[in-house]
């Protein structure tokens, strides 16, 4: 732990980094999605309150973990952890911070290659295939290989260089090449282009959906400014506010929407964190990152997916594909593309940004295994690299190879996408609220500070968000739960899926023992240096 | 799209257009935290060697 510490170079680096984690898929086409379904405006109210009491204050906790532990040498969550709570068991709560990265990882740089395949095909023209939506249902479905298992990897009947894999292959070089050079020669380099080459192309798409008018005379209420008012307008469904604030539903959904896209819960913010000077700003740092994300979900995302999709489909068509985020972004966006003058243009810019946004999330989701690797193991940047790399290989492989229905990309996401971030995110609310405490967190908030935090924000990490964070993750488990534990009795995929991600927990589990022998040995905790 | 609708647009995107704005100026503005050091987590003095 005395090596030369890797170090974010700028301010303004990690800002970006931290908002390149955060802003994904989820921002542009999840959210709208969502808005949609609840009534757009009445949407906002419950998206905001959780914004407030969720989505912010866990921001805040992982920042102030992460420096805590990086000013003591440690990078890794189990390490974090280790300092935070003086406990033999609470560098195994860490593992989590590493099995969610990596496993999200496993699935998600296959979407983000369906995104550059797109992107790709977009621009040299080969995905114009007209109005109808059945042609794109059927390009999908063959490109990610969803009619049978294998398929993916079966080039019978499409070519290697225009398949998934071939685009996944390339994500998969871009990541570990940019992790293999470093935190700020690497990631923060990355993202100081990439996050504002991301929001050119979101605003030049959203130039071109604000000025569609009405691009079909015979329909026109399916217009720009009618899309917005779908989007936005309270009560469009035959409701008041108050009958639409009295849906359970929207507030889960809210909740959830706003932790899975501030990508808290995850390790990863902690991680970024523990790389920042003992001094430095968490409070306006944090603040910013969070601010960007929200800036690219509700000022972008919220005015491109749905007003587009509203004026060449109208309501009904907009209900249908907002119901799945796959359905709306490539199915259905692909063929309004299609539809509209400029569309080649516009679809290569939208699956592009798509594609950067998923780089930008899916790069920060190595960092916290290289960082257990290095600082755990003693192992070289090129030497945890390649263990890194090996393992995400098989994981990959895996989800690409149980591709029917996206079995595992869909198992890999309930039980680490969504059950693991749960726990996390409340192991670590807990641990900040109770284990810090009020006073000890606070003071620690606003070292180095450039702004002053709220003391009511203390108060509601230690109070309110844990309760609400409960509350939300038991509602949603008794939701969705049950069939996903039946599946795994019933499907061989489902089961095997599950069976892989315990074989990754536990290995995991027992890098974090060989980690935690070894920082015994060489940097035993002092009394002084427990809790905060 | 209905005046209330209008409200929700304006707000909601103005609010969260504001605050990224608020907060670059602010990072923009302040110069960055000099490196203090904290003996002893980031030196090794060899003392007890």
């Amino acid at each position: 732990m005395n090596q030369p510490k890797e170090r974010w170079s700028t301010r303004i680096g990690v800002i970006l980094a931290v908002t390149g984690s955060a802003v994904g898929l989820g921002n542009f086409l999840r959210f709208p999605g969502k808005a949609a379904q609840y009534e757009g405006g009445a949407f906002m109210i419950p998206y905001f309150i959780a914004l407030l009491l969720l989505g912010l204050p866990i921001a805040w906790a992982e920042w102030v973990m992460g420096r805590y532990g990086g000013v003591r040498g440690h990078n890794s969550l189990p390490g974090i952890f280790r300092v935070v709570w003086r406990s033999r068991f609470s560098p195994y709560l860490g593992v989590l911070g590493l099995v969610i990265p990596v496993a999200i990882y496993m699935y998600y740089v296959y979407i983000e290659a369906w995104c550059l395949g797109y992107a790709w095909k977009f621009a040299t023209g080969q995905m114009a295939m007209g109005t109808d939506k059945t042609r794109y249902a059927e390009f999908f479905t063959r490109f990610v290989g969803l009619q049978q298992h294998g398929a993916a990897f079966d080039f019978s009947s499409i070519s290697f260089l225009d398949s998934s894999l071939f685009f996944m292959m390339i994500c998969f070089l871009l990541n570990f090449v940019i992790i293999y050079r470093g935190l700020s020669r690497g990631i923060e380099l990355f993202c100081k282009w990439a996050m504002p080459a991301l929001i050119l192309c979101a605003l030049i798409v959203l130039i071109r959906v604000l000025t569609l008018g009405t691009p079909d005379p015979s329909k026109p209420d399916q217009n720009v400014l009618n899309g917005l008012g779908f989007m936005w307008n309270l009560g469009w469904g035959g409701k008041t506010l108050w009958q639409s604030l009295g849906d359970a539903q929207m507030w889960l959904e809210a909740a959830g929407q706003i932790f899975f896209s501030l990508s808290v819960g995850f390790g990863i913010i902690s991680c970024y964190a523990s790389y920042l000077k003992p001094d430095d700003d968490i409070a306006l740092s944090s603040l910013t990152a969070v601010a960007g994300n929200e800036f690219c979900e509700v000022a972008l995302g919220g005015l491109i997916s749905v007003p587009a999709a509203f004026v060449f489909l109208g309501a009904a068509g907009v209900m249908e594909a907002t119901r799945s985020t796959f359905n709306l972004g490539f199915m259905t966006l692909p063929m309004i593309f299609n539809t509209m003058p400029l569309g080649q243009f516009v679809g290569a810019i939208f699956f592009f940004l798509l594609f950067l946004a998923a780089l930008t999330s899916s790069i920060s989701m190595l960092q916290p295994a290289i960082a257990l690797l290095e600082e755990g193991l003693g192992l070289g940047r090129r030497a945890s690299v390649s263990v890194l790399g090996f393992v995400t290989a098989c994981g990959t492989a895996f989800v690409v190879y149980f591709s029917k229905d996206a079995v595992a990309l869909d198992t890999f996401d309930f039980w680490v996408g969504s059950v693991c971030i749960y726990v996390l995110a409340t192991i670590q609310v807990i641990l900040f609220g109770w284990v810090i405490g009020v006073e000890r967190g606070h003071k620690e908030i606003q070292r180095g500070a450039e702004i002053r935090i709220p003391r009511v924000f203390l108060y509601i990490i230690r109070y309110v968000s844990p309760v609400y964070l409960l509350v939300v993750f038991a509602i949603w488990l008794y939701q969705t739960a049950g069939q996903y534990v039946r599946r795994v009795g019933t499907e061989p995929a489902v089961a095997m899926s599950v069976g892989f991600l315990l074989l990754m927990f536990v290995f995991f589990l027992m890098i974090t023992a060989q980690s935690v022998r070894r920082w015994n040995r060489s940097h035993p905790l002092k009394k002084e240096e427990s809790g905060l | 799209m209905t005046l209330s609708g209008w409200v929700v647009m304006i707000v909601s995107v103005g609010a969260v257009t504001g605050l990224l704005a608020w907060c670059i100026y602010r990072v923009l503005k302040e110069p960055e935290a000099p490196e203090r050091l904290h003996a002893p987590d980031e030196i090794d003095t060899h003392d007890q060697e």
